[in-house]
């Protein structure tokens, strides 16, 4: 099997202040990964120093499959602005983007794949539509058209699920399951523990420190989550310097 | 009676023909910007460069007089330099961006009319504070020009850029790391047009052309595109309008034409099909699905 992302006893943080501490391990292409842990446990982090956005203040990690423009990722909700006047066919359309960068056009073949994706996330018909008027749902569905269309190796979602109800929630699961078998990696923060041991066959139990990662009945154990717990209240803010090694 | 009105006093007055072409360029590119700006709810930041612009003006006033390119020099470097001390004083102190672009602007708008009084009359104050749209000379007009053509190419070019940074910025550092950039160029372009602005309508209300037209225009549509050409309309028509009452009235030029946008302003507030407060009353009567 081969291994998509490796990290080297990662560390990264705000303000010197680590939000994932000291991380080591191995991704596998093709994985399912749940991430969860409480609020504050750099989950969120995590996935922005996959993607490179959060350069590392210490350790390193090691992309093998694909360079960071090529990892595909759904941001957490709040992070669109919704009010921003454009409709559903161009906010899919943005997943052309390695197709059409900057400056390019969308040639015939990309407008029908554009149209594919909506019709596969069941949005057929809403093109025209302003993002602002759609639901909660919707925007999600609309939210995964895009990372379909960027047909990326590693794909990360961040609280994908979140105030979502349940049958848009197993379609678009239904969605990820499929992107693990076509090989793709898939790194998910959840935080709907249900969802995660129906679907997600590995899981990371993170609060800045791991807890557990590997098999998600083994890692989501009651004592794991209770550890889990304690270990991110446990922020001080005059900490001293870390000084443990590799 | 309309040729008489609408169309002679530029027929008869080259110095009426020259406002009109300085302001018409001046909305032509303002307008475009103005939308981002609003998009991207900076509205007030475009406000607080504009008074950042001044100490720079001031002080080109200061060695040079009323001297073009003195005070267009001085006003680009005061413009940009604020622009940057406001997002690094962001970064790296507990201030938000727009404390401290307020903590700036207002530093800028005392410092910039102390350095004028030190050396000028207040007619001079007067000036540089709103501009003179009927005293534009040919170096006046060419830079005013040069601006609003540049503004237009690059915001073609970097269209996409811009929306998408507004839009969805998390999405923009997943597939690139040109994302940053994008709001430099913006930065600068405000910078550039409020620099060619105020000598025809001075530095607190150049950025009038672009607000106004903007927040206008969105009470009318909620499409990016529609959005840009109403609100070019709306600064063209205000510039017209404005430069003729003020011309049959012996009222300032600049003021007037910022208070006609206001007027419509005023009314696509009322009646705006897009949010304004009619829509709104009639939108209680609800639909059955």
């Amino acid at each position: 099997m081969t291994t998509a992302l490796r990290f080297h006893n990662l560390t990264l943080g705000y303000d010197r202040h680590p939000a994932v501490h000291h991380l080591d391990g191995e991704i596998a292409q093709g994985a399912l990964l749940a991430v969860c842990g409480p609020n504050g446990g750099g989950k969120s982090t995590l996935l922005k120093g996959i993607m490179g956005v959060l350069p590392p203040i210490g350790g390193a990690v090691e992309r093998i499959t694909c360079p960071t423009n090529r990892i595909a990722y759904l941001p957490q909700a709040h992070e669109i602005d919704r009010t921003f006047p454009v409709n559903v066919f161009d906010m899919v359309a943005m997943g052309n983007f390695r197709a059409t960068g900057w400056f390019g056009g969308l040639i015939k073949q990309d407008r029908e794949k554009t149209f594919d994706a909506i019709a596969s996330v069941g949005l057929t018909g809403f093109e025209d539509r302003h993002i602002g008027t759609l639901s909660g749902g919707q925007m999600q569905r609309i939210l995964f058209a895009r990372v379909l269309l960027q047909d990326a190796p590693v794909i990360l979602l961040d609280e994908p699920f979140n105030g979502i109800d349940q049958r848009t929630t197993s379609e678009l699961l239904a969605l990820v399951k499929r992107w693990s078998d076509e090989k793709r990696t898939v790194i998910a923060v959840l935080h709907d523990l249900d969802v995660v041991r129906r679907t997600f066959p590995q899981t990371l139990l993170l609060a800045r420190e791991t807890i557990a990662w590997g098999d998600t009945d083994a890692v989501l154990k009651p004592e794991n989550l209770l550890s889990a717990r304690r270990m991110v209240e446990a922020f001080d803010r005059e900490a001293h310097e870390c000084d443990r090694v590799a | 009676m309309f040729y008489e009105f609408f169309i002679a006093p530029f027929s008869e007055f080259e110095f009426m023909r020259r406002a009109l072409v300085g302001a018409c360029a001046l909305a032509i590119a303002g307008a475009p910007l103005g939308v981002f700006l609003l998009l991207r709810r900076m509205s007030l930041t475009g406000d607080a460069m504009a008074h950042a612009i001044l100490p720079g003006a001031a002080l080109g006033y200061l060695v040079a007089g009323l001297s073009l390119p003195a005070m267009t020099i001085g006003g680009l470097v005061a413009g940009l330099s604020v622009a940057l001390l406001a997002g690094l004083v962001a970064r790296v102190t507990a201030l938000r961006e727009d404390a401290s672009l307020a903590g700036f602007y207002l530093m800028s708008l005392a410092l910039g009319v102390t350095i004028v009084s030190l050396r000028g009359s207040s007619v001079d104050l007067l000036h540089v504070l709103f501009g003179n749209v009927l005293a534009l000379e040919d170096n006046g007009l060419t830079l005013i020009a040069s601006v609003a053509s540049l503004t237009l190419v690059a915001l073609a070019i970097f269209y996409r850029a811009l929306a998408l940074e507004t839009l969805d910025p998390s999405f923009v550092s997943s597939v690139s790391r040109a994302g940053g950039y994008a709001q430099a160029l913006f930065m600068g372009l405000i910078v550039l047009n409020l620099v060619a602005g105020f000598h025809a309508l001075g530095t607190l209300l150049a950025v009038g052309l672009m607000i106004l037209p903007a927040a206008s225009a969105r009470l009318w549509t909620a499409d990016i595109t529609r959005m840009t050409i109403i609100a070019i309309v709306v600064g063209l028509v205000s510039s017209w309008f404005g430069l003729l009452i003020s011309f049959s009235h012996n009222l300032p030029p600049g003021p007037v034409i910022i208070l006609m946008a206001g007027m419509f302003h005023i009314v696509s507030m009322l009646f705006g099909r897009a949010g304004g407060w009619l829509r709104r009353i009639h939108r209680r009567i609800h639909l059955e699905a």
